[in-house]
């Protein structure tokens, strides 16, 4: 039972030759926008790549990328089984390429639908690498003398005034990390003294943070140091006070500004998937119809075109079967192998029989 | 002797005018481009009317979108008449109104010319209006509870950190301004009373800066407050320090962007003249190769096109005597009536 049949006149089969023709290159378009959409979320998240630890999350971009560039190259291909499809001299060359065409048509849509899918399972995997990525930073604030590690202050300095928030958490994470190097302390002033020997790890600790966590909206100007002392400021509550500082954490900020990105991305990727289905749908009739018209006794008449020439139970037979019988292909020349010595054997015994029973006769 | 003279037959017509239907078409995208440039002008200038003391002046955004949109209809008729050009049946109803569309195409490049002076020459405007702006914006940096000027802190301090400036030429702005709010100065301590006794206005003042002044990109943690005092830091000389805070005025990273900008707009409106001027001398050419064609009907003929009909001190001269004869006209007039009253 063929599947959704219709019925094709000559005039039709033009129509859909050249309608065809224009979504192709309507989709190659389209995948030339996947390629760029792979390449803008590459780049924003290359630019941050000193706060992750792990670059797992880089794979949905680079599927877009790949996606894309295979996209542009079938659909191009597409557009050229369309221009020849109405020439019955040029037309059979493509036959066998459709085959493989259709294949790779699909695998291009699940790859599309696979990168939607991740973009969401990957935002824990996004969170724990920006974790690990913003509590190296922070750590290593100070280190502006080391090698490797001097452009870390200006780093996150920059990451914490674009993205208005302050710390891994919030702000208090500075509290725990010695973020002053030691060559800006004066070691003989009793203060930094006392700070140094108060906790266990001899760290100056303070309950400051650098100037990249303030707000610029705060009424008042920026208060620093000493923020969980209130009487070290006129008219300051600390338990009240919202304004002066960032109160996000950098990961909430940038796990949820990537998030944005890619969910934002979504629709787009689904709106080609569709287009790209679509392509696969009219090929397939265009090529069933124009088989059809060539095999006719008048090319011009009318001709069917289908989506599946049996049902979808039976084709899925037929395929599983021709799978099938590749793998077996494989295996039968062993299994030819041994009935060959057995023959020989046979053949030995009875030439034996017939060299022992010409014997009597004689 | 016809300036520029050169022949075409069929086929260099044709050329000539599908070239020139495309040339008109790249001039529209470039009046779209000048509008959209002429947009983006005008928002940026919105963008930071608080630091130029909301008196800037629109004149050169407005005209660049005038004169962007007035590009696009010019050079959108002047394409469709090429289209026109080589049917003869078309041709004739724009044939009357050439003579005046050349001539308002040259206005039009007047004009454009005018325009690209003003981009030049407005930038000493902005210069003044941003001298003027920053430094009233520092003194009202501590008014965030005055209606009117609360977001002034905001804007500042946003502007010093996109910019990498600060103060209005250069940090020490900031140590003539008292630029904390009086609601959080402790005014029983006396370290605030000394400060406050210590000049005639009764202004608070101190060495510091905003934190928006701060350098990223300084090894150390930002030093803000006390900043001339090199005993109240450790290992620190204010003298010799460069990378602490912005070493840049923001009066001068503010002009660097808009110059930049007006000055890039300038340069791509002499571009457009230059593109508009080829079109016409195109089209000129077009007109006189269709005009002398010795028999209408028949396409397949030679014929000549010219930029000028009379070489060009000729053309001069003419245009001379005809402004001078208009000028008479208005004259003998004026000596025919007293002699018909008298």
């Amino acid at each position: 039972m063929v599947l959704l049949k219709m019925k094709f006149t000559q005039q039709r089969r033009v129509r859909l030759a050249q309608g065809l023709w224009l979504m192709s290159w309507f989709a190659v378009m389209c995948g030339a926008f996947v390629f760029c959409l792979g390449i803008y979320l590459k780049t924003e998240l290359l630019r941050r790549d000193e706060v992750m630890e792990n670059t797992e999350i880089h794979v949905v971009p680079n599927i877009l990328m790949m996606v894309g560039l295979a996209s542009i190259g079938t659909n191009w291909v597409a557009t050229r089984v369309c221009q020849d499809s109405l020439d019955a001299s040029r037309f059979p060359r493509w036959k066998v390429l459709l085959m493989a065409w259709f294949a790779a048509a699909v695998l291009l849509c699940c790859l599309l639908l696979a990168v939607v899918v991740l973009s969401y399972a990957l935002q824990g995997r996004l969170e724990e690498s920006l974790k690990v990525g913003l509590r190296n930073g922070i750590r290593f604030y100070k280190d502006t003398d080391v090698p490797g590690r001097c452009f870390q202050k200006e780093t996150i300095d920059h990451l914490q005034m674009e993205f208005r928030c302050c710390g891994n958490n919030n702000f208090k994470d500075w509290f725990e990390v010695q973020w002053v190097s030691n060559r800006y302390l004066d070691f003989t002033s009793k203060d930094v003294k006392d700070r140094i020997r108060s906790n266990v790890d001899g760290r100056y600790l303070l309950d400051g943070v650098p100037f990249s966590c303030c707000n610029p909206a705060s009424p008042r100007p920026c208060l620093q140091y000493h923020l969980t002392d209130n009487s070290a400021h006129y008219n300051y509550d600390y338990q009240s006070e919202e304004l002066n500082l960032y109160n996000r954490g950098c990961r909430q900020a940038l796990t949820d500004y990537y998030m944005d990105l890619m969910n934002s991305t979504g629709p787009g990727v689904l709106s080609v998937i569709l287009i790209q289905m679509s392509v696969l749908f009219s090929l397939r009739y265009l090529q069933t119809a124009v088989e059809g018209a060539m095999a006719l006794e008048n090319p011009e008449g009318e001709s069917e075109g289908y989506l599946l020439e049996k049902g979808v139970k039976e084709t899925f037979k037929d395929v599983k079967a021709k799978v099938l019988d590749v793998l077996k292909f494989a295996q039968v020349d062993p299994a030819a192998a041994e009935p060959s010595p057995g023959n020989e054997e046979k053949t030995a015994d009875t030439t034996t029989e017939k060299a022992a029973t010409p014997t009597p006769a004689s | 002797m016809p300036f520029m003279l050169v022949k075409f037959n069929l086929q260099k017509r044709v050329k000539l005018a599908q070239g020139l239907w495309m040339l008109y078409w790249l001039s529209v995208i470039m009046g779209i481009l000048l509008f959209g440039l002429g947009i983006f002008f005008k928002v940026e200038l919105r963008k930071r009317s608080e630091v130029m003391d909301n008196n800037e002046s629109h004149l050169v955004p407005n005209l660049l979108v005038l004169v962007g949109l007035l590009a696009c209809g010019l050079n959108a008729f002047g394409g469709k008449v090429c289209h026109d050009s080589l049917d003869p049946s078309k041709f004739i109803k724009w044939k009357s109104m050439l003579k005046a569309y050349l001539l308002l195409s040259c206005g039009f490049n007047a004009l454009l010319l005018a325009v690209s002076l003003l981009c030049f020459i407005m930038q000493f405007s902005v210069y003044l209006i941003l001298a003027e702006g920053l430094r009233n914006g520092i003194r009202f940096y501590k008014d965030t509870d005055t209606p009117g000027r609360c977001f002034m802190k905001r804007t500042l301090d946003m502007t010093q950190i996109e910019f990498r400036c600060c103060g209005n030429n250069n940090f020490r702005d900031w140590f003539e301004v008292q630029w904390i709010s009086n609601r959080y100065l402790d005014m029983s301590n006396d370290v605030v009373k000394d400060r406050l006794l210590s000049n005639v206005e009764g202004k608070y003042l101190m060495d510091s800066v905003p934190f928006s002044c701060c350098n990223p990109a300084s090894p150390r943690p930002c030093i803000q407050h006390h900043l001339t005092n090199n005993s109240a830091h450790y290992d620190y000389d204010h003298r010799s320090e460069q990378l602490n805070i912005w070493t840049q005025g923001c009066r001068e990273a503010l002009f660097s962007y808009y110059s930049g900008i007006m000055s890039s707009i300038g340069i791509f409106i002499l571009l457009i003249i230059i593109l508009e001027s080829v079109d016409m001398a195109g089209l000129k050419y077009l007109i006189t190769s269709l005009e002398t064609m010795t028999d209408p009907e028949v396409q397949d003929c030679e014929s000549e096109g010219f930029l000028l009909e009379k070489g060009v001190k000729e053309t001069f001269a003419d245009l001379l005597t005809k402004i001078k004869t208009l000028g008479r006209s208005n004259q003998v007039e004026g000596g025919d009536t007293p002699e018909a009253n008298t």
